[in-house]
């Protein structure tokens, strides 16, 4: 079979990081390759250097065996590549049909022809399956929704190559089912597709060929029967990687967080929680399972003192905490892995070690007498850096200066090392690769073994899967059941998350 | 929403008039107070009109230009010195020599315009401060060139203000303008009716050309524009451009239609009123054309009740003082700004420059 695409000895330097080192990579016609790799391994620099974004330093591009130049995107559309980048490059305010024609408008009688425009989208969306309505602003569309238009704006330039960067990332499992639909309605219909993940699962169910990337350089390419799980991981890390998390069953004692009838309004004043209760005991992990957008973030944020709450009642250990403030809560005994560890969770410009004392800097040994102790701060980051193998060459180092991971990791060991009774962990390994998730997820159930209560928020079925003892499904503000993690299926989950079976007025 | 706003315009400037009307009812027919309020209403407003119309063009592609003011200044400047100097040294006809001026401060407004995309497309420089700058800039330049050009006895024109060319004369639109009592309001200056016309050419050039979209797209989301192979940077700069000359055309109201001689500072807050009328207008044409009208009906007002001093009853006395009318504007300017009516939605990437 024909290459459509090939690079050759691709390199790439950003200050003080050696992206791309000599990579070779090459695409068949009406294949899904993926591409595999850890966060920093270099996929989406390569992507963005076939799309025309960067220029290599060094290394050569092909197009049906044609040495090709892509100085600006213009030049990667010009030779039918399309890309759906990371982050979604639609503008909010604009409609489907405006965000599609951007760039490649077409004119009649001197103005925006958004008729015929919008009539040659429906088109394209019957012919693959991808369902958009031309007309809606883009700002009110689900984000599965938003990358049908954005796979559509490829076609629309009559791309036969589509890179596809971390696409399933933002989607809910139903979402990547439909995802993979269209991908192979795509390659059937002779489009050839780079698909970009760090999600074994995904490359195994969806792949014709799988490269792995590490560190800037291609481990190996495979084909999916002959590889499995861990090998990939192993490939992926550099060493053997625990898939599965290895834990004993539970032994819930006490009831440590009583949740009663709880009821919070979100941002807009709409009510996002409605009438939520729930308990997790001591040394047991409560997961809680639902898509994006059914009230968890109002919930965990009511809990831990970030939100009022509108009515209902929160106790921990005995203390009634509703609508207490963060420091009593955490003084009583609460840690918390918050979603957006930008937002909540760092002061990114502080050095990691301000970062690692950041609830306890004003008790001894770190604060005495309102003095500051930076000898017993330095003592303890040192230590916690080692601990949990934080990568960074001082813990005076901005934290804004690390990676997502490390930043990450410099979180939970802030959170892990205190001696707590409750762990409200939320979206604790998103955007994270196997290796940092391994860890995490070992550091999760050890506290649970030490007898702490774990109140686990994620959107990852697996994580909730592997982790949770228990499973509670949210959907629209309500719990609507709660499950025990080893008598249910990855199936029955997803369509409890999707609302199946349930009726609730809105 | 969008009705509230024009509903909310339209009530004040309802308001504005039926104070006038009140007051000056005993001397003057209603009809004539409402026409002549109307007619001083677009005519006061057109610098308001152009200067929120540069607005539109610099913010929607994602520019911050709070240079209005200085860009209107020094073209109202040179305009007219370009206006005298083909009058008085190259002894040209009056109404050419006022084009030629026109033609100048476009160009002023235009090289202005050019500086600030230089300042924050290239160079990326904070945009408050670029803005501040050619405020600075023109406030000087003006005020020295004024100084040395007719104020010392070593320049060209002796030392002295020379005669002016007058101003740019009313244009009589057939029919409208001959209907009447209404005609009156018909019966306007060339600037003024090219201010109603490129409200209309911008809504057109925004929503309903490849431009437009294109504009817009680099205002929003410039990283997404780039990604489908669009220029941010000349984007950029071409509507920063285009926004000046617009610029230009306002100053080029005050020295060349409104009054025929030029002083100091006389655009005096023009510019930034203009960019309260854009924000208030909701970043489009005919939103910002309608609140430049009513800070026009606020000044209109100001300037018929000068008329009608004697008769204000005693219990208004205090409309009596110019210093109270003429804080009208200035408060409206306040009151709009705090959002008392909906909310409204800057371009997203408004004042951030683009980065590679
Ligand atoms: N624009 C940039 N400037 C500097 N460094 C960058 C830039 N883009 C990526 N990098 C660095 O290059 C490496 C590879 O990043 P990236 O290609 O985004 O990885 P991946 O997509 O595999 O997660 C990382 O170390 C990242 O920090
Ligand atoms: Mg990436």
């Amino acid at each position: 079979m024909t290459n459509v695409l090939e690079v050759k000895g691709i390199t790439k330097h950003f200050p003080g990081v050696l992206a791309n080192d000599h990579v070779d990579f090459d695409l068949k016609k009406g294949e899904i390759h993926a591409l595999l790799g850890e966060n920093g391994a270099g996929k989406t620099t390569l992507m963005n250097i076939l799309y025309g974004l960067y220029k290599p330093d060094s290394g050569e591009i092909f197009k049906n065996g044609e040495p090709v130049v892509l100085n600006s995107p213009k030049d990667a559309i010009a030779i039918g590549i399309g890309m759906v980048h990371q982050h979604f490059m639609l503008i909010p305010v604009f409609t489907v049909t405006e965000n599609i024609m951007l760039g490649d408008e077409s004119i009649k009688n001197g103005v925006l022809d958004r008729r015929g425009v919008s009539a040659k989208v429906l088109e394209l969306s019957q012919k693959y399956g991808l369902e958009i309505d031309p007309e809606v602003h883009v700002e009110d569309i689900p984000v599965g929704v938003q990358q049908r238009v954005e796979i559509v704006k490829t076609l629309y330039r009559r791309a036969e190559i589509l890179i596809l960067d971390e696409p399933t990332a933002v989607l809910t499992p139903q979402e990547v089912d439909d995802l993979f639909r269209i991908m192979r309605e795509l390659t059937s219909q002779g489009v050839s597709i780079i698909f970009i993940t760090h999600k074994l699962k995904e490359v195994l169910a969806i792949a014709d060929r799988i490269t792995v990337m590490r560190a800037g350089q291609v481990v190996g390419t495979v084909t999916p029967n002959e590889t499995d799980e861990p090998h990939l991981a192993a490939m992926m890390v550099g060493r053997e990687v625990i898939l599965n998390v290895e834990k004993e069953p539970a032994k819930p004692t006490e009831e440590i967080l009583t949740v009663n009838d709880l009821h919070v309004l979100d941002q807009r004043g709409l009510e996002a929680v409605r009438g939520v209760s729930f308990s997790v005991r001591a040394g047991e992990i409560l997961g809680i399972a639902g898509v994006q957008g059914n009230g968890q973030p109002e919930l965990v944020e009511s809990l831990t003192g970030l939100r009022q709450s509108m009515s209902g009642h929160v106790t921990l250990m005995g203390n009634d905490v509703t609508n207490r403030p963060p420091r009593p809560i955490i003084e009583i005994g609460m840690s918390h892995i918050p979603e957006d560890r930008q937002r909540h969770g760092l002061v990114l410009s502080y050095p990691i070690a301000d970062n690692l004392v950041l609830c306890t800097y004003y008790l001894p040994p770190f604060g005495v007498k309102f003095v500051i102790q930076n000898k017993a701060i330095d003592e303890y980051a040192r230590k916690l850096i080692t601990d949990f193998d934080i990568r960074t060459p001082s813990p005076y180092m901005p934290t804004s200066n690390l990676s997502g991971g490390n930043q990450q990791k410099v979180i939970v060991a802030r959170e892990l090392s205190r001696s707590v009774r409750l762990l409200i962990a939320n979206q604790p390994t998103r955007g994270l690769d196997v290796g940092s998730i391994e860890y995490i997820h070992k550091q999760i159930v050890s506290m649970r073994d030490k007898g702490v209560a774990v109140l686990l928020i994620s959107a990852e079925l697996d994580e909730i899967m592997s982790l949770a003892d228990r499973i509670a499904v949210m959907y629209q503000g309500k719990i609507v059941d709660v499950l025990d993690a080893d008598k249910t299926t990855k199936s029955e989950l997803g369509l409890k998350m999707a609302g199946a079976g349930v009726s609730v007025t809105p | 929403m969008e009705f509230k706003r024009f509903a909310f315009i339209a009530l004040i400037i309802i308001v504005l008039i039926g104070v006038v009307v009140v007051v000056g009812k005993s001397e003057v027919a209603p009809s004539v107070i409402i026409v002549s309020m109307i007619a001083t209403t677009i005519s006061v407003a057109t610098p308001l009109t152009l200067g929120a119309l540069t607005g539109v063009f610099c913010e929607r592609a994602g520019v911050v230009n709070i240079g209005i003011e200085g860009m209107m200044l020094a073209s109202a400047f040179f305009g007219w010195f370009a206006a005298i100097y083909m009058n008085t040294i190259l002894e040209m006809g009056a109404l050419p020599s006022l084009i030629v001026g026109v033609i100048a401060a476009v160009v002023t407004g235009g090289l202005l315009g050019l500086l600030h995309a230089v300042l924050s497309v290239t160079f990326k420089v904070d945009q408050i401060i670029g803005g501040t700058v050619i405020n600075l800039m023109a406030v000087g330049i003006s005020g020295f060139l004024n100084r040395q050009l007719f104020f010392e006895k070593q320049s060209i024109f002796g030392g002295q203000v020379p005669h002016a060319p007058g101003v740019l004369p009313r244009i009589h639109i057939p029919f409208l303008a001959d209907i009447p009592v209404v005609g009156t309001i018909f019966d306007q200056q060339p600037i003024t009716i090219a201010a109603i016309l490129l409200v209309f050419i911008t809504h057109y050039v925004l929503f309903y050309t490849r431009w437009g979209l294109r504009t817009r797209s680099v205002g929003e989301h410039p990283l997404a524009a780039d990604t489908v192979g669009i220029n941010v940077y000349w984007m950029r700069y071409m509507n920063v451009i285009i926004g000046g000359l617009i610029a230009g055309l306002a100053g080029a109201y005050f020295t060349l239609e409104s009054v025929p001689s030029f002083e100091p500072l006389m655009t005096n807050g023009r510019g930034f009123i203009a960019l309260a009328a854009m924000i208030f207008g909701n970043w489009s044409p005919f939103g910002s054309w309608a609140a430049a009208l009513v800070f026009g009906a606020a000044q209109a007002l100001q300037i018929n009740l000068q008329f009608f001093r004697e008769l204000i009853p005693p219990q208004w006395a205090f409309l009596q003082s110019s210093a109270v009318v003429g804080m009208v504007p200035y408060v409206l300017t306040m009151l709009i700004m705090t959002g008392i009516i909906g909310k409204t939605r800057a371009p997203a990437a408004d004042g951030t420059p683009y980065e590679k």
